[in-house]
C-alpha cells in the first residue's frame, strides 16, 4: 500500500531509554495555528511554540490575503481605486471609502459641502456600529457564548438593508466619491435610519447584557492580554484597543475630519487594557455612534452631496454625457487620462472601527498616484502579538485574538 | 505655533544636515541616514512623537538617484500633530537605512513590510525577513520595475509540491492587467482588455 501523503512519522529515539534512567524530560512543543482556524478570523496563522499549553513564543504569519493593493493602486486612476478600499476592512468598507477620499481631497485641496460630509459621518458610524457587532458577535463565538452572534447579526442584517438602499450594494459600497458621495441619500432614508436607532438602542443593551456580567465571559477575558498604555502607543496600536488601554486618543474628537468636531460624543477608554475592557470600550463606542448619526440626522444640512470643484474628479452624469459635447469629452478625459491632481505628498489617518486607517499618497502630478501607502490598523494591532500572548495559555490565545478584533483584508493588503 | 512645527524647526537647529521637504500638510523634513535615528528619538523623547504611526518605503524609479526613501509619521498622542520624516537610500543597488526597532517595537513589522515590498535593509533590525509573502519569494514586488502582471514563480516549499503533486505555479494574471493604464501612452495600449491573449490557461504561454 502506497505511503499517504504528507504523513508525519513520529520518533523519540532515545526517551525509552531516558524513562528506564527515571529521567523525565519535557519538550518544547510547536503548533500551527491557522491559516484556516476558526477563532483566526480570516487567514492568520500563528506559530505557536508551548510549553504543556502554556505558550512560549508566538509568532504570527501574515500575507495569505496579500492582493498587492498597493501595487494596483499605482497603476490606475484615483476614482478607480475606490472600490479597493471597500475590500480593505471589508466589515466596514462606508469607512475606509471616506478616508481614501478624504486623503485624496487633501491633495486635490477639495472641500465638500456639510451635506456631504454629514452623509459621510452617518454611514462611517453605521459601518463601525456594523463592525464592532461582527467584532462582538465573533468574540463571543471565540470564548464560546454562541447566542450573542445571532443578536448582532439580526442587526447588520437591518443595518445592511439601509446600506443597501442607500448605495446599492450590501457589502462593497464604494460609495464615496472624490470630492463627494455618489449620490444623495434617498428620499425616507434618513427616517429609517433613525427608527434603526430607536430600536437598536434598547437591543444593544440586550446584547451587552448577554456578555457584561456573563461570568464565563469574564473569566476568561478578565486579566487576559493584558496591553500597557506604554506598550500600545510604542506598538502604534489605535482605535478601541489603544482606548482600552487608558490612552483617550480618538481622531474623531483629536483630529476632526469630515465635520465630526460639531457632534458631542464621548471617548470611551479603558483602564486595565485587558479583553474585558476592549469589550467594554466597543460597547460603549457603539452607544456614542447611535448619538452621533441622532445628532447628524438632526441637523442634516441642504445643499449638494458633491463639491463643485469635484466636477472635474467625478465622470459627469451620464445623461450630459449623452447630450453634450463638453460633458462627453471631460468624461473621456477623465476616464482614459484619470483626474489631474497636483503634486504633493499627503498623509491622512481617520478613525475606523479597527483603528487609524491611514493613506500616504505621493503624486508626481496626473492621474495616477506614484505611491500609495495604506496604514492597516489591524496590521499595527496584530504586531503586538509575539509579546501578549506569551505566557497565555492556546485558550486565551483564542480570547485575545478575538479581543484585539482584526480584519485580515486589511492587515494583509 | 503648532507643536509639529516648533518641533521641526528645533530638529532642523539641532542637526544640520536635516532640510524641509516638500509638504502638502504635515511639516516634513529630509533627514540624511546617519542622523535619522538620533532624529527619531528626539521627536520622541523631547517632542512627544511617541507613537510611529507608518514607515513607508517610496521608489522613485529606476535610474533615479537616491532611488529608494524610506517615509516615517510619526505622531504625538498628546498634541494629536503628525511630522513626516524621510530618508533617502544612498545606495539605489542595495538600499538601506538604520532600523528604528530600537525606538518602538511596532517598528519591526513596518520595517519588515518594506524589506519585503522594496528590498530596503534595516541595518540593525533583529528578525528582517519577508512579511507578506513567503520567505523563499525572489522579487521586490512594489519596486517599479516589476510588472503588475506579476512574474511566474515557483509556489514556497518545494516538498508540498512534491507530495501533492499539485503542480501549481503563482500565476500571474492571465493577459491582464485588466485595467485602464493612464499616462503618456497612447490611448489603444490605454484600453482595459488583456494585453497578451495568445496565451490561457489552456493554451500554455508561448516560450514559457
Amino acid at each position: 500500500m502506497p505511503k499517504p501523503p504528507m504523513s508525519v512519522e513520529h520518533t523519540f529515539p532515545d526517551s525509552a531509554a531516558r524513562n528506564a534512567q527515571g529521567e523525565f524530560e519535557t519538550e518544547k512543543m510547536s503548533l500551527s495555528m491557522g491559516p484556516s482556524h476558526p477563532s483566526t478570523h480570516g487567514v492568520l496563522r500563528l506559530q505557536l511554540e508551548l510549553d504543556g499549553e502554556v505558550v512560549t513564543k508566538a509568532d504570527p504569519v501574515i500575507g495569505y490575503l496579500h492582493r498587492g493593493d498597493e501595487k494596483i493602486a499605482e497603476n490606475m486612476t484615483y476614482n478607480q481605486f475606490v472600490p479597493y478600499t471597500d475590500r480593505l476592512d471589508y466589515l466596514a468598507p462606508l469607512a475606509n471609502n471616506m478616508a481614501y477620499a478624504i486623503a485624496v481631497e487633501k491633495l486635490a485641496k477639495l472641500e465638500v459641502p456639510a451635506r456631504c460630509q454629514a452623509i459621510r459621518v452617518i454611514t462611517a458610524e453605521m459601518a463601525r456600529i456594523s463592525a464592532h457587532l461582527l467584532g462582538l458577535g465573533a468574540f463571543g463565538i471565540d470564548v464560546g457564548a454562541w447566542s450573542v452572534f445571532l443578536y448582532s447579526f439580526t442587526e447588520r442584517e437591518k443595518l445592511y438593508k439601509l446600506f443597501e438602499e442607500l448605495t446599492g450594494a450590501r457589502f462593497t459600497t464604494s460609495y464615496t466619491r472624490i470630492g463627494g458621495v455618489a449620490r444623495d441619500v434617498p428620499p425616507g432614508w434618513l427616517e429609517r435610519v433613525n427608527a434603526f436607532c430607536d430600536q437598536f438602542l434598547p437591543l444593544l443593551e440586550e446584547i451587552l447584557d448577554l456578555l457584561t456580567r456573563n461570568r464565563i465571559f469574564v473569566d476568561r477575558t478578565a486579566g487576559i492580554g493584558v496591553i500597557s498604555k506604554e506598550d500600545a502607543i510604542a506598538y502604534g496600536l489605535t482605535g478601541p484597543n489603544l482606548r482600552a488601554s487608558g490612552v483617550p486618543l480618538d481622531l474623531r474628537k483629536d483630529k476632526p475630519y469630515s465635520g465630526y468636531e460639531k457632534y458631542e460624543f464621548d471617548v470611551a477608554v479603558g483602564t486595565k487594557g485587558d479583553g474585558y475592557d476592549r469589550y467594554l470600550v466597543r460597547g460603549e463606542e457603539m452607544r456614542q455612534s447611535v448619538r452621533i448619526i441622532r445628532q447628524a440626522i438632526a441637523k442634516f444640512p441642504e445643499g449638494k452631496w458633491y463639491a463643485e470643484d469635484a466636477r472635474r474628479i467625478i465622470a459627469p452624469p451620464k445623461d450630459k454625457v449623452l447630450t453634450s459635447m463638453e460633458e462627453l469629452i471631460q468624461n473621456f478625459m477623465i476616464v482614459t487620462e484619470g483626474p489631474q491632481m497636483p503634486a504633493g505628498e499627503v498623509y491622512f489617518e481617520a478613525e475606523n472601527p479597527k483603528g487609524a486607517l491611514g493613506f500616504y499618497i505621493v503624486s508626481k502630478g496626473g492621474g495616477v498616484p506614484w505611491r500609495l501607502k495604506i496604514r492597516a490598523p489591524s496590521f499595527c494591532n496584530l504586531s503586538i502579538l509575539p509579546k501578549v500572548c506569551v505566557g497565555a495559555l492556546i485558550s486565551d490565545v483564542v480570547a485575545i485574538l478575538g479581543s484585539l478584533d482584526f480584519v485580515m483584508g486589511e492587515c494583509d493588503r | 505655533m503648532p507643536a509639529a512645527a516648533d518641533a521641526v524647526a528645533a530638529v532642523k537647529g539641532g542637526w544640520p544636515g536635516v532640510t524641509d521637504r516638500a509638504s502638502l500638510d504635515h511639516p516634513a523634513i529630509n533627514v540624511p541616514a546617519s542622523d535619522l535615528l538620533a532624529v527619531l528619538r528626539s521627536l520622541r523623547d523631547d517632542h512627544g512623537f511617541d507613537m510611529l504611526a507608518d514607515v513607508s518605503g517610496v521608489d522613485w524609479s529606476v535610474g533615479v538617484s537616491p532611488r529608494f526613501t524610506v517615509v516615517y509619521h510619526v505622531f504625538s498622542t498628546a498634541r494629536h500633530d503628525y511630522v513626516r520624516v524621510a530618508a533617502d537610500c544612498a545606495d539605489g543597488a542595495s538600499p538601506e537605512v538604520p532600523s528604528a526597532t530600537g525606538l518602538w517595537p511596532g517598528a519591526d513589522w513596518h520595517e519588515r513590510e518594506a524589506y519585503d515590498m522594496f528590498g530596503i535593509r534595516f541595518a540593525g533590525h533583529p528578525d528582517l525577513r519577508r512579511i507578506l509573502m513567503w520567505d523563499e519569494y525572489p522579487h521586490f514586488p512594489l519596486r517599479k520595475d516589476f510588472p503588475l502582471a506579476g512574474i511566474e514563480t515557483e509556489l514556497p516549499d518545494a516538498d508540498v509540491v512534491a507530495e501533492t503533486r499539485t503542480g501549481a505555479i503563482a500565476a500571474p494574471m492571465m493577459g491582464g492587467p485588466f485595467v485602464a493604464a493612464p499616462g503618456q501612452i497612447n490611448l489603444t495600449e490605454a484600453e482595459p482588455r488583456a494585453k497578451d491573449e495568445s496565451w490561457s490557461e489552456r493554451r500554455p504561454k508561448p516560450g514559457a
